[in-house]
């Protein structure tokens, strides 16, 4: 067998990645937590909340949930099934925050768990907040112009 | 009845963002944690042009609840700040906006790191 046949039997058994499977996955998946998001929303607007203080309680508690699962060990196989559907909603920054800080217990909890805890939240935060305050100066500037 | 319509726009919402995601898994060389930050920054900058306020009134936890959200929230407490505070809200409106989310984040991460111990990966 030369190097092309091996490749091309490589190919062939290869497992295919199911995109398709995938996307239906993470559709339902993800377009479920969002619904238990809309539920909650709604739970909370109805007990007096502005919609603002109402939307970060519901990411407070789904952060809560995941924090949970990813300690029981549930989360990782709820994510190895949705892929996308649970990493895009909050409970993928949730799940990254926790994750890293049970793993690296064994590190010490200042170098360990507190460093490797924002080994995924920390770009999130930085680059959401560097553009936020990007997006403010200009906003500032604009507000200079027209009012 | 309302309440139904919306579970199914934030369902469909939901999902679209999260099946765009996937394709960008699958189809490029993009790892979960630049998808985060990609989304984070669409959020803003979808803000920041005035179409986020759209998606969140037509799909409510749909639209808050993946991390395109919380870049919406970033770019929303910003402008609140800046119009209440000037230059000086540019920098504290984004985090205080999104405070409670990171909080939370930390804190029920830091306690789950107490409680749980790493679970052997299969």
């Amino acid at each position: 067998m030369n190097k092309k046949e091996y490749c091309e039997y490589v190919e062939k058994r290869a497992k295919k990645s199911p995109i398709v499977k995938n996307c239906a996955c993470a559709f339902v998946i993800g377009g479920l937590i969002c619904v238990i998001g809309e539920l909650l929303r709604e739970l909370y607007m109805s007990a007096g909340m502005e919609k603002t203080d109402a939307s970060t309680l519901v990411s407070v508690t789904l952060v809560f949930i995941t924090a949970v699962l990813t300690g029981i060990g549930i989360f990782d196989n709820i994510a190895k099934v949705a892929g996308a559907g649970t990493l895009v909603p909050i409970t993928g920054f949730a799940n990254a925050v926790a994750s890293p800080a049970i793993d690296t217990k064994s590190e010490g909890y200042i170098l360990g768990v507190g460093a490797k805890i924002f080994t995924i939240a920390g770009p999130v935060i930085l680059y959401g907040t560097l553009s936020g305050a990007i997006y403010g100066v200009i906003y500032y500037i604009c507000t200079l112009i027209w009012w | 009845m309302d309440i139904f319509l919306n579970c199914l726009y934030a369902f469909i919402t939901g999902g679209i963002l999260c099946v765009i995601a996937q394709i960008l898994i699958d189809k490029t060389k993009l790892t979960p944690a630049r998808i985060l930050v990609l989304y984070v920054c669409a959020g803003v900058v979808l803000t920041a042009v005035g179409l986020y306020d759209y998606i969140v009134e037509f799909a409510g936890g749909g639209a808050t609840v993946p991390l395109t959200g919380f870049g919406y929230a970033i770019a929303k407490g910003v402008e609140k700040a800046v119009a209440e505070k000037g230059l000086l809200g540019a920098l504290t409106g984004g985090i205080t906006a999104t405070s409670g989310g990171i909080t939370a984040a930390i804190c029920f991460g830091y306690i789950a790191s107490l409680i749980f111990s790493a679970k052997r990966k299969d």
